[in-house]
């Protein structure tokens, strides 16, 4: 693991003159899956809507060293509420591809591909909107996945999903990971955060708290907001 | 299916401009229009002259301030004072007299004012006027408005009050009105005749010779807007002071009446 | 009520004779509120879109104005359309004025903020909806535009109806530029007028139901062309 990939530095994020996130300063390394985890508020979505500048940094940088470079031009972002689009199943995995100017015919046959990927098992002509929620996620996803992202952003995907398409999600995730991509992804679902993590960035209150390998954290966490959290107490 | 609707008009309208060649516009008064008078003669102007005429129907006021607009050729109008200051003020060329129609007075059937009784029209107004029966103006500043105003003058009479009800209408909006009212009114005989909602209202005074109806045709002039079309405007005269304009505006009837008298006279 | 009925029947039948009069003017009332639609749409709908994207610092000004412009009286557009026209105006020497064009100018006028309300507010809506993920995918200015003007194309005709429906029923402006001129500038509203003029109600009426007809079989066609009621919510 390159340590360094993906450097904080006094990062602050302002809404309405308040600081809201920051500042932070933290490092990223260039592989496996991140866990942000923290209670609510304490500016999870915020961070990773930063990293992916969708947010605009009010003080502070975010470095991309080394070979960052593919790592910040690639990226895709996987939203907790699915945004969908006004079109079909295919038409919407297709969109990011139209975006770069591949043709109809092509975008589609990749699209098609790429839903299989992911295990969405729907008439693919349906209109996006009347899918579950689950397969609503897993477009999302396959929407993210098919322009081959480096590293790919997830809001808590699995907040709003049953427990199947969780599962289901996750052995994507695994799998994507096993094939190179980075992850930085939040959650609140502790038992996730064990099955998916290889390191953990632990937030309360916009501040970074700790930062650790997965084991680290989850068997001996130093902060006594992390062990509250652990151990599920309300951290205020 | 829009953008051959468009395609479509814009070549219309190209093909308009070139046929324009043969048009011209007159403003006449909703009188002379109402009276169904134009829909015979047109057919026949364009057979006899080639001319096809626009008719813009407004009142005297509006028909003679498109004239010195220069937005149409000529005018068709029937109040001869107004004619005057408007050819003093170098609007037009000269008038012709073409037909005269008259005025009338309708209204209830039980006639309350008893105008029917009156020996002159300013009698008439003057019964009216004591009984305060409801009386619909045109209110307009057309020919029939100012021929109405006129009557009151002689008849000594400021009409206001409650019952003297100006609506600011054509003929036969007025009449509507006034049928709706069951009220007097004082319209051209032509426009009562053609009139087909007369309600309770009917005729009730007629014949003095005070409400005699003269129409004047008179073109625009082109020494100040060179674009008229006085050629066709001339032409057009010479047409309405002809046998057959003659003929055929005399021999108009409805109901059996006749609604025009020509008089115009030879030059 | 006996005047609704002969009314009825009048209709029905000018339009199962195809009475000849009917169908010149009703043909123009198409010819002028489809062409103002089309161009009002061609004007509104892009600036709505534009308007809904793009933060400057006149925008909130520009919306209100243009919601304002919404309420533009009719008739004192087509009086304005018409001095300006007129022979003695400013732009009297293109010799519109009673003319089907002048009719169109002043509709476009009417019209244009209506479909550019509608339409702003509607790509507001889903532009609140895809703007992370425009970003997110970093889709160009071009590409934004056009990809939230084809997502909401069925709001976007909504908008278009609703300016056309303003359009075939108006009938203050028109009277004064178009000069309601027979066989050249009357259409079924201002025929309408007419005929009432002339206490000719049984025609007035036979008009009128001949226009809520068209209005009616415009929509629904348009309506099954694109097939917008059928399938999803959207």
């Amino acid at each position: 693991m390159v340590s360094g990939m993906i450097v904080l530095e006094g990062v602050e994020l302002r809404r309405g003159g308040r600081v809201i996130v920051g500042p932070i300063s933290l490092s990223l390394g260039g592989a496996g899956i991140t866990m942000m985890m923290g209670p609510n508020g304490a500016g999870k979505t915020t961070l990773l809507r930063a990293l992916h500048g969708l947010e605009r940094v009010s003080a502070g940088q975010i470095r991309w060293a080394g070979n960052g470079q593919a790592l910040r031009e690639r990226q895709a972002f996987v939203f907790q509420t699915p945004i969908l689009m006004r079109r079909s199943v295919l038409d919407s995995i297709a969109y990011p591809l139209r975006l770069q100017g591949v043709t109809r015919g092509e975008a589609r046959d990749r699209a098609e591909a790429c839903a299989g990927q992911v295990g969405l098992r729907v008439n693919l002509k349906k209109d996006a909107g009347d899918l579950s929620g689950g397969e609503k996620q897993k477009l999302a996803l396959a929407r993210a996945l098919i322009l081959e992202p480096v590293l790919l952003f997830l809001d808590e995907p699995c907040a709003n999903l049953d427990g199947r398409s969780t599962r289901e999600i996750e052995e994507i995730l695994t799998r994507i990971r096993a094939g190179g991509t980075r992850i930085v992804m939040s959650t609140h679902d502790i038992g996730q955060a064990r099955r998916l993590a290889d390191d953990v960035v632990f937030l309360h209150d916009g501040k970074l708290v700790e930062q650790a390998p997965s084991a680290a954290f989850f068997d001996a966490p130093q902060s006594k907001q992390a062990h509250a959290y652990l151990q599920g107490d309300i951290v205020i | 299916m829009k953008f051959k609707t468009i395609l479509a008009a814009a070549f219309s309208a190209v093909i308009a401009v070139a046929a324009q060649a043969e048009e011209m516009k007159i403003s006449v008064t909703t009188s002379f229009a109402n009276s169904g008078l134009a829909e015979v003669l047109l057919p026949e102007i364009e057979k006899d002259t080639g001319i096809t005429v626009q008719l813009l129907v407004v009142g005297t006021g509006q028909a003679l301030k498109l004239g010195a607009q220069g937005d149409v050729d000529a005018v068709l109008v029937h109040s001869r004072p107004a004619e005057e200051a408007w050819l003093a003020a170098g609007n037009g060329t000269h008038r012709r007299e073409i037909m005269y129609n008259d005025f009338i007075f309708v209204g209830p059937s039980d006639d309350p004012a008893g105008a029917a009784e009156a020996e002159q029209a300013t009698d008439a107004l003057k019964a009216i006027e004591a009984a305060e029966a409801p009386f619909v103006s045109r209110g307009d500043d057309s020919g029939t408005h100012k021929m109405e105003k006129r009557l009151w003058t002689a008849a000594g009479i400021t009409p206001e009050g409650d019952w003297y009800r100006a609506v600011g209408q054509g003929m036969g909006a007025a009449l509507n009105t006034a049928s709706g009212m069951n009220a007097y009114i004082m319209s051209d005989r032509a426009s009562w005749l053609k009139f087909a909602n007369k309600g309770d209202l009917k005729l009730v005074f007629e014949g003095d010779p005070i409400l005699f109806n003269q129409y004047a045709y008179m073109p625009v002039n082109p020494e100040k807007h060179p674009h008229v079309k006085n050629d066709l405007a001339q032409k057009l005269e010479a047409w309405l002071v002809s046998d057959r304009a003659r003929e055929l505006i005399n021999g108009y009837t409805l109901n059996g009446e006749t609604l025009f008298t020509f008089n115009a006279k030879a030059e | 009520m006996n005047d609704i009925l002969q009314g009825l029947a009048r209709a029905a039948k000018l339009v199962v004779t195809l009475d000849a009069d009917l169908v010149e003017i009703t043909a123009l009332s198409l010819q002028v509120s489809l062409g103002a639609a089309a161009i009002g749409s061609a004007i509104g709908l892009p600036l709505g879109a534009w308007l809904a994207i793009n933060r400057f610092p006149a925008r909130r000004t520009v919306i209100a104005l243009l919601n304002a412009l919404m309420g533009l009286p009719p008739v004192v557009v087509g009086l304005i359309v018409y001095v300006l026209f007129s022979r003695s105006g400013p732009l009297g020497v293109f010799g519109l004025l009673f003319t089907p064009t002048a009719m169109v100018i002043a509709q476009v006028i009417i019209i244009t903020p209506i479909i550019a309300s509608i339409a702003h507010q509607a790509i507001r809506e889903l532009w609140a909806d895809y703007h992370d993920l425009l970003i997110s995918l970093k889709a160009n200015r071009r590409q934004r535009i056009g990809t939230l003007l084809w997502d909401g194309r069925r709001a976007l005709m909504t908008a278009s109806l609703a300016g056309f429906g303003r359009g075939i029923g108006e009938v203050g402006a028109i009277m004064i530029v178009g000069g309601n001129i027979d066989h050249a500038t009357r259409v079924l509203t201002t025929a309408i007028a007419l005929e009432t003029g002339k206490g000719q109600f049984d025609m007035a009426l036979a008009l009128g139901f001949v226009l809520i007809g068209l209005a009616i079989a415009v929509n629904l066609a348009l309506h099954f062309l694109s097939r917008t009621e059928r399938g999803s919510r959207w």
